[in-house]
């Protein structure tokens, strides 16, 4: 009975050339802007709801969240310095989605990128800063890489589900955080709160000239730009959507699967490594638990509305650094709690998860076939 | 039901379908199509893949409900608007694929179908009836056995006996005998044939096997691109006649001549050994040789263990043990290896399993060569005009109706898909050949096109390795045919010698 489905393709294979019109070409475009659009718009609406439940007028609230996110240069250069960290921990769920694979754990490699980064650093203090951040952004990255690579292993060779492994990956990272924060590498002059050492003044990462925003926004969007090169351009990522497409096809032609997602995840984890190296010398200045501050667990939400595409997650990612810029405000003005910001973005996630299923449902959007 | 309508006639059951439209969007699947099925009689609907054959029936079992047209039961119009409808007139189908539960028992299954299953059922009641009722039938199947233990064979006829459990007196039957032995097709038609004689019951066969159709129906209707395409008795036609109404006019790629000499061998597997997904044995200790020049045919009723062969030599499955070689050298489906050794995998379902649905017709072509000058610049540069320059050539050549060579490949029909997949695979030089069901599910164009690229590739001196469950097809192209059986090679003949019956004897594990 299934032979008869092939139809009303092959009407559409053969079908005169005609022009095929705007919607026909763009409409698959204009769905992946409409849809995540809308998913954001009705999560929106759902948090003034929220909002008004506790007596506040939501017109209020999405005021306030302008002016926080984008209202005046301060707020925005808030919104760029929350969206540096967004980018690179997007990418490390949106390149192994690539390959088909969800990975979610995009903070433990953060912390795990910051701790190496630290600790490279706080045996370098000989040498000229330099230096220093060039083998701290290195130690990050292939710290992180290592870490998401344990999850692609996990997967491709002994069947663990990666989602399931390095979301559990992260709890195994904080706790090697805290084991070392705490112990090994504790200054003892951090007495309410363990931290490590200071990475020392010269070694911080400064900001963008004529701004308040760190360099790690410039890192962001130069390995967001690599990242879509490297997935639509070059050989590597033709092979890898190809096997993210369709892992039997890959294997037929003798595509080395296994390669192919240990490399992927080394890169997704090396981008959320270098998040924790920007945290750690353009903020903190060391380690210590207030890294864990849910930028890798953002960023999963940041992919997810930019459709894992590389460069989408910048504007993304901005957004939704505006929205946590926005929080502060929020508290101070409307007197919200300061979890409201996360409220929203667990809406968000909501959202943009059900929507999922509208793709190619939308009927204006097919053109004519 | 109006108020002094007489019942439907007793006895056998007429079906008429009259100028049937049936339209999805702008594309007419069925465009006033006329079918009459006369009571008491065995009808064979013929056509190609997507002719509209499933479409008609599923009209006027009420799966569809047709743009325009009719159904007429028993001389009367009847609205149906659902199957249930039509089942309550008597009008039942039996599916190319198996609806029964393969845990339950034959029993259970028969009763389970009945749209009155009581809340408790009294098995020894029902039993004693479904005795009774298969004395009656000319099908005897193990009632107390499970649907799993029993043949291909014995679960169609089961399915044939739900329908008539059920009290259906006008049968649809959609390729039944696809999954059957040429044998167990013989006994199964051989039997519905002497019903429809004996006990007054219509059937409606879709097929597109010719032998069938001249030994059992009476009538015949012919379709063509949703079209009738002519209808007539069968002993008034002759199978060439009845082909050229299912084609047309449309030209067919000829078959080149069997040449050349057979040289050494290619592709050799000794002792192999894998699992199926529950991680049951699918193939045991397989070994074989094929030699340059030479198609190897490997025949089995779906399901012994020949997707998971395929698979093996695919890459997509890891063997448990034993050991190929691809010209002497020990082979592991590396890209390396397929290169160096030149093979090529036309795999059946292509869609599913050697195509990304989502990616453009161009690059679904370019599977193989894109990580080479002068797809790729430099090694590792995507040369974006190479790809389109490469395809637009291929899809000349190989007659690919696509839209444009950007178009997703998901969008084409299955005939163009495996079109693509043959410009992928045999653009090249070609060394080893593996192919299963090459021709699965496609229009008889597309079946003589890949039919003649494999004999000319085997004509050039590849080594072929063809594995089907048409047995047609592998006699048509083998050269030797070997019969698979729960894992096993467990019968070999030169093609040219082969004994049907033989054949289908081991098909069946006797």
């Amino acid at each position: 009975m299934t032979s008869e489905v092939a139809d009303p393709a092959e009407a559409v294979a053969i079908s005169p050339a005609a022009d095929p019109g705007f919607l026909q070409r763009h409409g698959g475009t204009i769905e992946y802007i409409l849809i995540p659009g809308a998913a954001l718009v009705g999560a929106l609406g759902v948090f003034g709801v929220f909002v008004a439940l506790f007596g506040k007028n939501p017109l209020d609230l999405y005021f306030y969240m302008y002016q926080g996110a984008f209202g005046t240069w301060f707020s925005w250069q808030n919104t760029l310095t929350r969206a540096a960290p967004l980018i690179l921990t997007a990418l490390c769920t949106a390149l192994p989605a690539q390959l088909g694979m969800v990975i979610i754990g995009g903070e433990g490699a953060l912390l795990i990128g910051a701790l190496a980064s630290t600790s490279i650093a706080l045996t370098m203090q000989w040498a000229p800063p330099l230096a220093v951040q060039l083998a701290m952004a290195a130690a990050g990255m292939v710290a992180g890489g290592l870490w998401i690579m344990l999850s692609g292993g996990l997967r491709q060779y002994r069947g663990v589900n990666e989602t399931i492994s390095s979301l559990l990956l992260v709890y195994i990272a904080l706790a090697i955080l805290n084991h070392l924060v705490e112990g090994l590498m504790r200054d003892p002059t951090s007495l309410n709160k363990p931290s490590t050492r200071e990475i020392g003044a010269a070694n911080m990462l400064g900001s963008i000239p004529g701004t308040d925003v760190h360099w790690g926004l410039v890192f962001g969007i130069i390995a967001a730009v690599a990242s879509y090169i490297l997935i639509y351009h070059t050989v590597f990522g033709f092979a890898a959507r190809v096997a993210g497409g369709n892992i039997r096809a890959a294997k037929i032609v003798g595509l080395g699967v296994g390669k192919l997602i240990m490399t992927v995840c080394f890169l997704a984890g090396a981008s959320a490594g270098l998040a924790g190296m920007v945290e750690v010398a353009a903020v903190q200045g060391r380690t210590n638990a207030n890294l864990a501050a849910g930028y890798g667990f953002t960023g999963i939400l940041v992919a997810f509305l930019a459709r894992q595409n590389p460069l989408a997650v910048i504007p993304v990612a901005i957004l939704l650094g505006g929205i946590s810029a926005s929080g502060g405000l929020l508290q101070r003005r409307l007197g919200l709690p300061d979890a409201s910001v996360q409220v929203l973005q667990g809406i968000i996630f909501v959202f943009v998860l059900a929507s999922d299923a509208l793709y190619g449902r939308i009927g204006f959007l097919k053109g004519k076939s | 039901m109006i108020i002094g309508e007489i019942p439907l006639p007793s006895g056998a059951l007429g079906v008429d379908a009259i100028a049937m439209t049936m339209r999805f969007g702008e594309f007419v699947a069925l465009d006033n199509v006329e079918l009459k099925v006369r009571p008491g009689s065995f009808h064979a609907l013929l056509g190609e893949n997507g002719a509209g054959k499933s479409t008609l029936v599923k009209c006027i079992m009420g799966y569809y409900h047709p743009t325009e047209g009719d159904v007429l039961v028993g001389g009367r119009e009847q609205a149906i608007a659902n199957p249930k409808d039509a089942h309550a007139l008597g009008l039942g189908m039996v599916y190319q694929h198996f609806t029964l539960v393969p845990a339950m028992t034959v029993a259970e299954n028969l009763v389970l179908a009945r749209d009155d299953v009581p809340a408790v059922v009294n098995w020894a009641k029902e039993k004693q009836e479904l005795e009774a009722f298969l004395a009656r039938m000319p099908f005897k199947v193990p009632l107390n056995s499970r649907v799993s233990d029993i043949s291909a064979g014995e679960r169609q006829k089961c399915e044939i006996l739900k329908q008539l459990y059920l009290k259906r007196r006008f049968l649809i039957l959609d390729e039944p005998t696809s999954v059957l032995t040429p044998g167990e097709a013989d006994e199964v038609l051989g039997m519905l044939r002497a019903m429809v004689v004996n006990d007054g019951l219509t059937i409606l066969m879709i097929t597109h096997k010719f032998r069938e159709v001249m030994a059992f129906a009476d009538e015949v209707t012919i379709l063509r691109r949703g079209k009738l395409a002519g209808h007539g008795n069968v002993a008034d036609l002759t199978p060439d006649s009845m082909a050229r109404m299912m084609i047309g006019a449309e030209e067919l790629t000829l078959q080149p001549a069997r040449v050349g000499e057979v040289g050494d061998v290619r592709l050799a597997l000794s002792k192999i050994n894998a699992l199926d997904d529950a991680g049951a044995i699918a193939v045991h200790d397989v070994s074989l040789a094929v030699r340059g020049g030479e198609i190897v045919g490997i025949a089995g009723v779906s399901g012994n263990g020949q997707r998971q062969l395929v698979e093996v030599l695919a890459g997509q499955r890891e063997a448990e043990s034993g050991e190929i070689r691809v010209i002497g050298d020990v082979y592991h489906a590396s890209r390396e290896e397929m290169r160096r050794h030149k093979m090529s995998l036309l795999p059946e379902e292509p869609l599913k399993n050697a195509c990304v649905g989502g990616m453009s017709v161009a690059d679904n072509i370019a599977f193989r060569e894109f990580d080479r000058e002068p797809f790729a610049s430099g090694g590792w540069w995507l040369n974006r005009a190479a790809f389109r320059t490469d395809a637009e050539k291929k899809i000349g050549l190989y007659k690919i109706k696509t839209r444009t060579p950007d178009t997703p490949i998901s969008a084409l029909s299955g005939g163009n898909v495996q079109r693509a997949v043959l410009a992928r695979e045999l653009g090249g030089e070609v060394e080893v050949l593996i192919a299963a069901n090459p021709c699965f599910g496609l229009d008889f164009a597309a079946v003589a096109q890949i039919h003649a690229e494999i004999m000319a590739a085997r004509n050039r001196g590849a080594a072929v390795l063809l594995v089907s469950e048409d047995l047609d097809e592998l006699l048509e192209l083998s050269d030797r045919l070997l019969v698979m059986f729960h894992g096993q090679l467990v019968y070999e003949a030169r093609a040219s010698e082969a004994d049907l019956t033989e054949i289908g004897r081991h098909m069946a594990g006797h």
